[in-house]
């Protein structure tokens, strides 16, 4: 029966759906957490901001489903399963990231940044008070844009048994089952659009707050 | 003490001379115009004596002390600087902006509010209109006026102005030289004001100094720039007269 398999569909679907949001949610934690303070520093430093940018661009232009499987013999960070889908997919969202941190800070007025010196703000005021809230549009941008590839690249996770909604893609191409892919992949695209919007909203208001009132 | 002095500063970057063996002072209570074309050096010199860059030779000296040997953070609190455009922050209020450094020094709330009021009025922005907007909500010279009131917020004895009524409409300009002048005699504060109008030097300096090419080719009154032969100040003169 149609119901039947409907039914199933949904109940697995329910647990891959976790998985997959685990598995984004997770990368661009760990992608947040090393490529916003490594963009600060790179915004200050030349040689770091070369190195920086140069090795998250290189990581962006090798292939995902190779790196997915490049980082199998590797110990330690590689194998099969979860945490070498995350090394995976916090390469990827990096470099989003990164460049829109360093950008958003190096793009705040010069005079506003000159005058924030001479006022006599501390490096770390100047941060705090003036480069992150005026880059922050800037780097939720970023966020944005490497949330909604984060959320479609995580699909193929399941190539090296990651689990996530790619289960049901690579299933249904094994299978030829239309159905099981697009129960992967509308689910996946949903989830795309929906981050898109929220993130997209939080820029809008962050950019708003900051010229309009508060 | 002179409140600020330059003993035989020079100034270089990647191997280009800005500034050549300067020396000069500027005394307690006068206003000093550094007078010259755009790369003549001048607002590196300004930006001398508040830290922002450092000297390649000589030593400048704010207060008797040279400014290797202030706390850069230190020595930016106690001087009030006021740039083009007047670069205030754009995500802050009024209120917010003016009283950017007392908060820095951790005055207590009511006291910051308390002077922030004064200094608006003083401005001639009352805070009632005005505390709450943002600055881009303001017009060019009502942002300069605001840019005025932040410098004064620490109470500071020397005032920079680095060309700060340089894009404002002339009309708009006259009003706030004259409203430099008025705070001046209010104040007696010790400023060097940066312009490349000769026109503002001498409407508004106790002392001109004349830079070209990174020299002091003229330092005086007013009166005597007007009489000086130095070329540089003859062709400056010249504006003045062909206008």
């Amino acid at each position: 029966m149609l119901s039947d398999v409907l039914r199933d569909l949904f109940e697995e679907g329910t647990g891959l759906l976790g998985e997959h949001l685990m598995l984004v949610v997770t990368s661009i934690v760990i992608a947040c957490a090393i490529g916003i303070p490594l963009g600060i520093s790179a915004a200050s430093n030349v040689r770091i901001r070369r190195f920086a940018l140069g090795f998250a661009s290189i990581g962006q232009t090798i292939p995902s489903l190779a790196l997915f499987g490049f980082l199998i013999p590797i110990p330690f960070i590689g194998g099969i399963g979860q945490h070498t889908a995350i090394v995976a997919l916090v390469l990827y969202a990096l470099l989003p990231i990164l460049r829109n941190t360093v950008t958003g800070i190096l793009g705040v007025d010069p005079a506003v940044h000159d005058s924030a010196v001479a006022m006599g703000m501390t490096k770390g005021q100047l941060l705090r008070m003036v480069e992150l809230p005026l880059a922050a549009p800037t780097i939720i941008a970023g966020l944005r844009i490497a949330t909604v590839t984060t959320i479609g690249t995580a699909t193929i996770a399941a190539a090296i048994g990651a689990g996530g909604l790619g289960v049901f893609i690579f299933r249904g191409i094994a299978s030829v089952d239309k159905l099981q892919i697009l129960a992967g992949a509308v689910p996946a695209a949903l989830l795309a659009l929906l981050a898109d919007a929220a993130l997209g909203w939080l820029e809008k208001r962050w950019a708003v707050k900051q010229t309009i009132r508060g | 003490m002179s409140a600020v002095e330059f003993r035989d500063v020079s100034f270089a970057i990647s191997g280009r001379t800005i500034l050549d063996h300067l020396s000069f002072t500027v005394e307690r209570g006068e206003t000093l115009v550094l007078l010259g074309r755009s790369g003549s050096g001048k607002t590196t010199a300004l930006r001398l004596i508040n830290a922002m860059l450092m000297p390649t030779g000589g030593e400048v000296l704010v207060q008797g002390k040279p400014t290797r040997e202030w706390d850069p953070v230190r020595l930016r609190r106690a001087i009030g600087y006021v740039i083009q455009e007047a670069g205030l922050f754009p995500h802050f209020t009024v209120a917010r902006n003016v009283g950017l450094v007392p908060n820095l020094e951790k005055w207590p709330p009511a006291k910051v509010n308390a002077l922030v009021s004064e200094l608006l009025d003083r401005v001639g922005l009352p805070a009632s209109d005005f505390a709450g907007r943002f600055p881009r909500e303001l017009s060019g010279g009502q942002r300069q006026r605001i840019g005025v009131a932040r410098a004064l917020a620490a109470n500071p004895a020397i005032l920079l102005f680095d060309e700060p009524f340089g894009a404002l409409d002339p009309v708009t300009r006259l009003d706030l030289q004259n409203e430099f002048l008025r705070l001046r005699s209010e104040l007696r504060k010790t400023s060097v004001f940066v312009t490349h109008d000769v026109r503002e030097a001498i409407r508004l300096g106790t002392r001109i100094g004349l830079l070209r090419e990174g020299c002091m080719v003229f330092l005086g009154s007013p009166g005597e720039f007007d009489a000086s032969t130095d070329p540089e100040a003859r062709a400056f003169l010249e504006v003045l007269h062909a206008e």
